[in-house]
């Protein structure tokens, strides 16, 4: 299969890869970027762990063909972890221990900041429907409703932002 | 300065129970900064595919690794020949699991759909796949067994020579893990109902997020590193080297944080073929488990039937347990034993019974083979008793909470396998569900305490 070369920004570095019909953004960013909080729990779109932020939308790395992401703007947790609402999201993880093993955590917070970013005052519901293609075996998803519960309030009420 | 001691956890100087403890890692988890074994990259990586058997019991005629070997990027095909130790699986020899049976790389006969019998490393997992791919195994099918009852049935096939009837037989030539106390036919006499069902449950895979993987990696000076997520570093490698017949010194295994085991990292499941691997490539060799071969061939907890006789008092006291537990461990022993003696040591459960009776087998079916998973072969040794406290409670119209604080442990007791208890806590934790939860207790009940148990009832073995 032939490669193609595509231009990209990743967590605002502008980047050259070179992606063939097969590559996927995972491998983009886990094998030749080095972003390992990019993890892979299933490379088949079924776990979450993979996700990351393509120009502002929530998206699972796994199954997204690279070849199609010429002139993207890719974050990933470690682009987000300079964000202060990033950092109030991370805080509150840890006040919860919303988090045991930790794979499936960087995917979580992703999540978690998607959907803050589009509805800063979520309903439990809504978080709930915002994780729900996060799978996390250790931790049990209350602890992890309820960080991302607190860190809305904590943003609205200004802390952090 | 005390918040922070217990922040740190423990060790950190102050009490830990009944005090939040910070998960070691959480600072670095929230910022997708721990390293697990798949962060740490090696260059010149080979990467492993194994060849399966899809079929679940035969005899293997012919193995062809020919079209393998000429495949595009292909480095090493291994076969049971570069198996270099007879060494088998089996990392509980001191328990009593031995003898192992489990070939690395199946020789002559297939016993599970899904077992392993031809390794490629390849340059990239999809050469190692379509290599893989492109090995020809010529079987002869035999009949199978898919649970305890098949395996069981007079006439039905045998997985082993060496054991007949499908059971596993121990070292010192009994076929159960066994629980005798006191005299379980007199408590039977003595009672005034009897009570028997059979529980089954099925089998159940770990599902860790991060799948069970490793990185072995040649060193210039003849020893090796294996970086993995295993659950059982100190087991794996002194096994992993029996197999690979390297000394102990020369593998190094390094672990860390797992995502996720649940007991399902525990039995060894990649790193030996890892390392026979990178032996012949001479090459780093990845072997992770994709998502598919995690849910389809690592190996789940067992499914087990725990047949349970009961012999009980109007007054809820309960005079005799006799359990006849079948482990359908599938078609390997790998750790199954380890949790068919943890499953009788349970019997007959928190309570305290005069007489008690436990036969514990590990039966051999053509399932995958099971191991591990949280509470080896407790979760079903209590699912069936409680099961089975429900079923008796209702046999003589009594209050199930009442009839569980009535027999459970109290300090003093002596267990079936005869430790005396000295840390009972059943009584306190249902009265402390009880008052969660509005439930009425007679008084009587509330006042019941693990201290010991009034001079009236005494419970002694055989009494
Ligand atoms: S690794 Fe992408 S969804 Fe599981
Ligand atoms: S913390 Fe282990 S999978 Fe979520």
């Amino acid at each position: 299969m032939t490669a193609k070369r595509v231009s990209l920004t990743v967590n605002g570095r502008g980047e050259n890869i070179a992606a063939d019909g097969l590559t996927t953004l995972q491998q983009v960013l886990r094998e030749a970027l080095d972003y390992n909080s990019v993890k892979d729990g299933c490379t088949q779109g079924s776990c979450g762990a993979c996700s990351v932020l393509v120009d502002g939308e929530l998206r699972i790395a796994c199954l997204l063909p690279a070849g199609g992401l010429q002139g993207a703007e890719v974050t990933t947790l470690e682009g987000l972890n300079a964000r202060n609402s990033t950092s109030v999201i991370q805080q509150s993880f840890v006040e919860h221990s919303a988090a045991q093993c930790g794979f499936c955590t960087s995917g979580m917070i992703v999540s978690a900041q998607a959907l803050l970013d589009e509805n800063p005052a979520p309903s439990r519901d809504e978080i709930m429907e915002a994780i729900s293609g996060n799978m996390c075996r250790c931790t049990g998803y209350l602890p992890i409703v309820e960080a991302v519960a607190s860190a809305a309030r904590k943003l609205a009420k200004g802390d952090g932002a | 300065m005390k918040a922070k001691a217990e922040m740190d956890g423990i060790g950190g100087g102050g009490h830990a129970v009944g005090q939040p403890i910070k998960q070691r890692e959480l600072d670095s988890h929230v910022k997708g900064q721990t390293l697990y074994y798949e962060d740490v990259k090696v260059p010149r990586m080979l990467h492993l595919k194994i060849h399966r058997s899809p079929v679940a019991h035969a005899r293997i005629l012919n193995i062809d690794t020919s079209k393998a070997e000429q495949s595009d990027g292909v480095v090493a095909v291994l076969t049971y020949r570069d198996v270099p130790a007879t060494k088998v699986w089996s990392h509980f020899e001191a328990i009593g699991a031995a003898p192992g049976a489990e070939p690395i790389l199946a020789v002559d006969k297939i016993r599970w759909k899904g077992e392993p019998i031809a390794a490629v490393a390849a340059e990239t997992l999809s050469q190692a796949e379509d290599a893989a791919a492109k090995i020809k195994v010529t079987y002869e099918k035999l009949p199978s067994v898919f649970d305890v009852d098949e395996a069981l049935a007079p006439g039905a096939p045998e997985l082993f020579d060496c054991w007949p009837g499908n059971h596993y037989v121990f070292p010192d030539d009994h076929k159960a893990a066994q629980i005798r106390f006191g005299d379980v036919e007199k408590g039977f006499a003595e009672a005034d109902h009897l009570v028997e069902h059979v529980y089954r449950t099925r089998p159940i895979e770990q599902a860790p997020i991060e799948t069970a993987g490793c990185v072995a990696v040649p060193g210039s000076d003849g020893r090796y590193t294996i970086y993995t997520n295993s659950q059982a570093l100190s087991t794996t490698r002194n096994s992993a080297a029996e197999i690979a017949g390297l000394p102990v010194a020369r593998l190094r295994l390094v672990g860390g944080t797992a995502g996720g085991g649940f007991g399902g990292k525990v039995d060894m499941a990649i790193e030996p073929m890892a390392l026979l691997a990178a032996m012949k490539s001479k090459r780093p060799v990845k072997y992770r488990f994709t998502r598919e071969d995690e849910m389809t061939v690592s190996s789940t907890r067992a499914a087990w039937r725990v047949s349970i006789k009961d012999g009980v008092m109007r007054d809820g006291r309960i005079t005799a347990r006799h359990v006849i537990t079948h482990q359908d461990i599938g078609a390997y022993l790998r750790n199954s034993i380890y949790g068919a003696f943890k499953h009788a040591s349970h019997m007959p459960g928190p309570y305290t019974v005069p007489n008690v009776w436990a036969d514990v087998y590990c039966v051999f079916t053509n399932r995958t083979p099971s191991a591990a998973m949280r509470g080896f072969g407790v979760m079903p040794a209590s699912f069936a008793i409680e099961m089975q406290m429900d079923r008796v409670a209702k046999a003589i119209h009594m209050d199930p909470w009442q009839f569980r604080l009535k027999n459970a442990f109290r300090n003093g007791d002596m267990k079936a396998h005869r430790r005396e208890v000295w840390d009972a806590a059943l009584v306190e934790t249902i009265q402390a569900a009880a008052r969660l939860t509005a439930k009425d207790l007679p008084e009587e009940y509330r006042q019941m305490s693990s201290a010991k148990r009034p001079l009236s009832a005494p419970r002694i073995a055989g009494g």
